[in-house]
């Protein structure tokens, strides 16, 4: 029934069809000017995919730099900024407002049946304190580059590089308040703004991660704030907080850094983990196995998040007692994640799957996440983390989390949510051959970095011994079958938007409330306000019948 | 009915100024309210945070360097910073009930209050200039710039580095709250406030007492106790 629905079948008066959010005004201004949360989620996602393009270079740059033992194509210090750049474009620009500030934005209103988020006006100042964060970001690499790491270590980032510190870190300050500003938002938004009948246990499981990130993003977010203020004016001023030669802590940096950047690592993946679900549910036509688990294992992985932080500081010199605690802790969070990979799983038992594009993206991020989830209990293990500690094995893990699990996530609830957004279909068989070309590009870069870590490569080298030459070459192989998939994701999506086949309003046949609009929506997103009666995975009776 | 038409027209709600109106995505005025008070709560909640970290370095740098700890403090000016805490905590009480005032449609009450709050807010940063200049002048300065003579114990660039960042920062935000003061009292004097919608001033009067609370926190830390 619903790959034939056309705007009319929904019950749309003859005034608003044809007409949507996108053709409602025309003109930059009308968009730099919006309100709309669906604008302003297209915004979002045309930003952070530059800020992939961007962080994607500078990716295959590293690579290609490792392609050889010694020198390849850039000098030492220019390959500091190189991944540097990268991972702090990645980590910043990309990852953390991925899903939520673009996917996030444009459907969590539209998924409660509201007409927008709480705050449209904070919500546009979240963008454009997000693009003034970025700009200085920018500035960085033009007046000098970052060669710190994305984690700004002290006391090298806050006294001996001579690259552009400040204005970087200044950067992902500003970039803070724009997320602690989203979540917020969010928040409030699911709190206030509910259609009727449309309970908490009611709502799609992606908004209950989006409600754990945003938990996240306004507890952890802050202290990232002052750490970095605090980082800015040592630098700045040698305040002496974190330089020992006047009795400051380096260690202590460590702390609100990780107090941050760990539960930030939550605020990547639970996203990812919450579109999974939306995908694998409405693509195997089968009712979520365990609705109130995945729910609560969301807000559980929020909780414990913030009690893990110094398991990334088990070599810092931090007490025993401490790293013994923080590693009991840091198994913790491999319950809810296991209670979710066992009803991902129990929700695809006897499902009528379809191998659509969303759902290839879907089954790659249980494969992924899989290895990704496992490889970090062999790193929160105090005795195996003193040998893979700052090896091409964390690389590894976190690359299968971040990018196998987050990233991956994230292109196939774009692929999922693409019809919605642009009113347009794409070609499938190049979509599908993208997805390949990823898929096999990102296990053949990465897991031969686990093979790498294991037997000792350090990370973050410039040169290193010839014996691990040929996995490096072979992994850099695999970075070129990644990055040209990736390139062909992107050329299916633009033709779809230049040549696409018109997107009927649920081309997927799914149960939730975004797809219950045309495509693309309106601007205030349903003609009625929706009532809602039935569960988020439920189908009305007479099709169950 | 729109949600604007539906607001306005709802009994009890006719006292809402011709300003307001319910934006689109609300059902109801009390949703609008409700959701904006529960954005500062959670605003708040991220300013606690922004301070934990430093309470948290004073903490640990404290039982660090006790001795020198308590040898900086005695360079603080407790009067001055008591007479900062009795004018902050005055302040609180007239936005409280500048608060009060506005729900009870005592508009010219509200501005009086406000313009009192805002006076205290003043004098605060006043004394807190007088304070810097102190410490500027005696060398009494952060890290790598303390140049003053004459202390015993080592490292007392660290108190002052924690002091002047965590006053530099509340008084960042007496600023930016004298600010917010000043936009609720324009627009009270133009009658835009009602027992109906109160909203801008309760916000800002939140804002305003957690400034107040974190100064008095600071105060007996780095004055009193050392």
């Amino acid at each position: 029934m619903a790959n034939t629905a056309t705007v009319d079948e929904l019950g749309h008066s003859p005034e608003v069809q044809g007409k949507n959010y996108l053709n409602q005004t025309a003109g930059v201004w009308s968009w730099l000017t919006t309100v709309d949360h669906k604008r302003i989620g297209i915004m979002y996602l045309v930003t952070v995919l530059v800020g992939f393009g961007l962080g994607g270079i500078f990716a295959l740059l590293v690579r290609l730099e490792l392609l050889t033992a010694k020198k390849t194509i850039m000098d030492a210090t220019q390959y500091n900024q190189a991944f540097t750049l990268h991972g702090a474009a990645m980590v910043f620009l990309f990852i953390i407002p991925s899903i939520p500030a673009s996917l996030g934005n444009f459907f969590l209103p539209l998924m409660i049946g509201a007409k927008d988020v709480a705050f449209p006006k904070l919500n546009l100042l979240s963008l454009y304190l997000f693009w003034i964060g970025a700009v200085f970001m920018l500035a960085a690499i033009v007046t000098g580059g970052v060669d710190t790491g994305w984690t700004f270590y002290v006391p090298y980032a806050s006294g001996v590089s001579t690259t552009s510190v400040i204005s970087a870190t200044f950067g992902v300050f500003v970039m803070g308040f724009s997320s602690i500003l989203t979540g917020l938002n969010f928040i409030v938004t699911l709190h206030k703004l509910r259609a009727p009948g449309m309970s908490w246990y009611r709502m799609p499981l992606f908004l209950w991660s989006l409600y754990a990130t945003s938990i996240i993003q306004v507890l952890a977010t802050p202290v990232l704030g002052i750490t970095l203020l605090l980082l800015i004016f040592e630098r700045a001023f040698h305040i002496g907080i974190f330089d020992p030669t006047l009795g400051g802590d380096p260690v202590l940096f460590q702390h609100f850094f990780w107090f941050y950047s760990h539960p930030a690592v939550y605020i990547m993946i639970l996203p990812g983990m919450g579109v999974a679900t939306e995908i694998l549910t409405t693509h195997s036509k089968r009712r979520v196995f365990g609705y109130k688990a995945i729910a609560f294992s969301s807000v559980a992985i929020a909780l414990v998040s913030f009690l893990v932080w110094g398991h990334h500081m088990f070599v810092s010199g931090q007490s025993e007692l401490s790293s013994a605690i923080f590693s009991f802790l840091t198994f913790f969070v491999a319950i809810p994640s296991g209670v979710k990979m066992f009803n991902w799983l129990g929700t695809l038992w006897g499902g009528s799957i379809k191998f659509t594009v969303p759902m290839l993206y879907g089954i790659a991020f249980l494969f992924l996440f899989g290895i990704g989830g496992l490889t970090g209990l062999f790193l929160g293990t105090l005795s195996v983390d003193l040998h893979l500690h700052d090896t091409y094995f964390v690389v590894a893990h976190f690359h299968y989390v971040m990018m196998g699990s987050t990233a991956i996530a994230f292109f196939g609830g774009l692929h999922h949510w693409w019809p919605k957004m642009t009113g347009k279909m794409y070609d499938e068989k190049l979509a599908r051959v993208g997805f390949a070309l990823t898929f096999i590009g990102f296990n053949w870069t990465f897991f031969t970095q686990f093979i790498l870590g294991t037997r000792g490569m350090p990370r973050r080298y410039y040169n290193y011994l010839d014996q691990f030459q040929p996995l490096h070459a072979f992994s850099t192989y695999g970075s070129w079958v990644l990055g040209t998939g990736f390139l062909i994701t992107f050329i299916c999506l633009a033709r779809s938007l230049k040549s696409g086949a018109p997107a009927p309003a649920n081309p997927w046949d799914s149960t939730t409330l975004e797809w219950q609009t045309q495509s693309p929506p309106i601007t205030e997103n349903f003609e009625k306000a929706p009532i809602v009666t039935l569960d988020a995975y439920e189908r009305p009776a007479e099709e169950t019948a | 009915m729109s949600a604007k038409a539906e607001a306005l027209g709802g009994a009890g709600e006719s006292k809402l100024s011709p300003q307001f109106h319910v934006a689109h995505h609300f059902d109801k005025a009390d949703t609008q309210f409700d959701a904006g008070r529960m954005g500062v709560w959670l605003f708040l909640v991220t300013e606690i945070l922004l301070f934990g970290g430093l309470f948290c370095a004073f903490a640990i740098f404290r039982s660090k360097y006790f001795p020198s700890f308590v040898e900086a403090h005695h360079h603080l000016d407790r009067v001055m910073g008591g007479i900062n805490t009795i004018v902050l905590i005055t302040s609180s009480f007239t936005m409280a009930l500048a608060v009060r005032s506005a729900q009870k449609n005592e508009t010219k009450k509200t501005t009086l209050l406000l313009a009192i709050t805002l006076a205290c807010a003043a004098m605060f940063l006043v004394v807190k200039y007088f304070e810097y200049s102190h410490k500027i002048h005696d060398g009494l300065l952060p890290g790598g710039n303390f140049t003053a003579a004459d202390f015993a114990s080592g490292h007392p660039g660290i108190f002052f580095a924690i002091y002047f960042m965590m006053t530099g920062i509340h008084g960042v935000h007496v600023v930016i709250g004298m600010g917010l003061i000043l936009w609720i009292l324009l627009r009270n004097q133009k009658s835009e406030f009602s027992s109906r919608y109160y909203a801008p001033v309760e916000n800002v009067g939140l804002y305003w007492h957690l400034v107040d609370l974190v100064w008095i926190f600071l105060f007996p830390l780095l004055y009193l106790v050392g």
